[in-house]
């Protein structure tokens, strides 16, 4: 152990949560056990989880609102369930304010989408302005450039400090009178850092304009309370957060749902059809069209319970730790320069890093042999990169199965990486 | 190792020495990006009459990326654009082989230094890289017949 190592306080006990996840024994390039570092892209899933979808599939599969039959009920009840799960998870005061789409993305469109298509005095239209920021994964990005180029809004967004902060020396001009909507990232993907969202919400609380917070990078990793956050929606995604592929969350405030119009039409989200027109279940059916993602919501369901029974406070805690941890280690590696903070405050376990010259994608490749996983690229996030100058980072991110062992894994790799293309 | 079977000595080569770099007078010039990495390039080709008389780049990404371009350069400068044609066809074949095609001599012949890439062609996530500059030739090549440029 190295000394940095000791003194390491609120960490989980990983080596038993570890047991929970198949996939962390498997082995590759002879025999090799991976070090899934990538928990940012996706994070692995507890047995409790394919547990829940196969029993799903084997005992309760039908669709659901529809039939009178008995597994079609258990069905209904297990997807209803499931939102109730997630409500309780984020604090939402209504059930009925959680919309189940497939990810995050398609949640912060159907926000950009409600607000083109609404009546005053939601309507983003040419007067109006759209605010985002540079920080954002490009999913917070072009659903709004969408929105502008469809409407004649204005776009704009706030700019990055040096040292990975949202830049809100301007907030004032940026967030005025004639912005309707302001959608930001609480952490951001790939600089890690923690948004401070009290600040902007208060300007944005001041013109009167909405607000839209991209969880994604937060919803696994930390308390996520909606009514203390006092935005209008909060987006976020299952598969990042321990869930299966293919189920995402939009909260939205009740008063907000019920008066924005709906996006996708079909089944599930009418109330009454006629060949001239139809009236809307109300929310969250509204936003609901087709047959829903029913076992992937019954397994969102089962991952929300999996963290609560290890709580969330303490996987930030145990993230906290291993980010301090990393972030010391990681600057101690030659030539290894941190975009983003590089610091523990105000971050998550996210860390992206640049190597000297070596392209992050030859640093991936080498690490790979070494069964490291870690993601490699622009991180869906090309204006961070075109912000620093650099084509692409390295970015290992860690979860509440990641150990300090792992880090000393990646850090050994990096040498080894920089005495390869040395 | 197998990673060895990827970074050959000849491509680290090119990486760190590389052929040909920068830009030049060109008679067309494209711009072509590797969406998911972030690899760049812009490529300008020069004809005299048949013959490739250039062909010039700058850019930025991994070393199979700019080794290739370096390879490229090489191969195709002094080439007519027939000759050109069918290594760029050689090598594509390569690199969508997924490891399966072992090169043989009349392959070595034609690829002659790109040969070394038949080891990353057993990466999918990595053949974009090794394809980039020769897509991007291609596509200047079409560019420059179609503005009449060569003969």
């Amino acid at each position: 152990m190295t000394d940095a190592r000791q003194g390491l306080t609120g960490l989980l006990d990983t080596e038993a949560i570890r047991k929970d996840f198949p996939i962390l024994d498997r082995t590759v390039h002879d025999g090799k056990k991976i070090l899934y570092l990538d928990s940012a892209a996706t994070s692995q899933k507890p047995r409790q989880v394919l547990d829940a979808l196969n029993t799903y599939y084997e005992r309760h599969n039908a669709n659901v609102h529809r039939g009178v039959y008995t597994i079609a009920e258990e069905a209904t009840a297990l997807y209803e369930g499931a939102r109730d799960k997630v409500a309780a998870f984020i604090n939402a005061p209504s059930r009925n304010e959680v919309i189940f789409t497939k990810n995050a993305s398609e949640s912060l469109n159907l926000v950009a989408n409600m607000l083109g298509w609404a009546d005053e005095p939601y309507r983003v239209d040419r007067d109006t302005e759209i605010v985002t920021t540079e920080m954002e994964h490009h999913s917070n990005i072009v659903p709004w450039q969408l929105l502008s180029q469809r409407t004649g809004a204005k776009l704009k967004w706030f700019g990055i400090t040096d040292d990975g902060r949202l830049d809100l020396s301007n907030i004032d001009e940026i967030i005025t009178e004639k912005t309707k909507i302001v959608s930001f990232t609480l952490v951001s993907n790939i600089l890690g850092t923690v948004n401070p969202v009290e600040q902007i919400i208060r300007r944005a609380q001041q013109v009167g304009a909405l607000v839209c917070i991209d969880a994604s990078q937060a919803a696994p990793h930390m308390v996520l309370d909606v009514q203390a956050l006092q935005a209008d929606f909060v987006a976020f995604t299952g598969h990042k957060m321990v869930g299966p592929t293919g189920i995402g969350v939009l909260w939205g405030r009740q008063e907000l749902l019920e008066d924005l119009p709906p996006f996708l039409g079909g089944g599930e989200m009418i109330e009454t059809v006629s060949m001239h027109s139809s009236t809307y279940a109300p929310a969250p059916h509204k936003f609901e069209a087709g047959t829903p993602p029913i076992a992937q919501a019954v397994g969102l369901g089962a991952a929300v319970d999996y963290l609560t029974s290890i709580g969330m406070e303490n996987i930030h805690q145990h993230e906290k730790a291993i980010t301090q941890y990393a972030v010391k280690r990681l600057l101690e590696v030659p030539d290894l320069r941190i975009i983003g903070p590089a610091t523990a405050e105000d971050r998550g376990a996210t860390i992206s890093f640049t190597l000297g010259d070596i392209h992050p994608h030859d640093v991936g490749q080498v690490l790979d042999e070494m069964g490291i996983c870690v993601r490699v690229g622009h991180h869906c996030a090309r204006p961070v990169c075109l912000r620093y100058g650099i084509p692409a980072t390295t970015r290992a991110s860690f979860y509440l199965y990641s150990t300090p062992a792992e880090v000393d894994a990646l850090v050994d790799g990096l040498e080894h990486v920089r005495n390869f293309f040395g | 190792m197998k990673l060895d079977s990827m970074y050959q000595e000849v491509i680290l080569d090119h990486y760190k020495h590389p052929h040909g770099r920068g830009l030049r007078d060109g008679d067309a010039e494209v711009h072509h990006v590797n969406p998911t990495c972030g690899d760049e390039i812009t490529l300008r080709v020069k004809y005299d009459g048949e013959t490739i008389a250039d062909v010039s780049y700058e850019g930025q990404g991994c070393s199979i990326s700019q080794a290739s371009a370096s390879v490229l350069n090489e191969l195709l400068v002094g080439k007519e654009l027939a000759e050109a044609q069918k290594i760029q066809a050689a090598f594509l074949e390569l690199m969508q082989s997924k490891g399966q095609l072992e090169p043989d001599d009349a392959m070595e012949e034609v690829l002659e230094d790109a040969v070394a890439f038949a080891g990353v062609s057993k990466y999918p996530a990595r053949v974009k890289c090794a394809l980039l500059s020769w897509m991007a030739w291609k596509d200047a090549t079409a560019k420059a017949l179609s503005e009449g440029k060569t003969a």
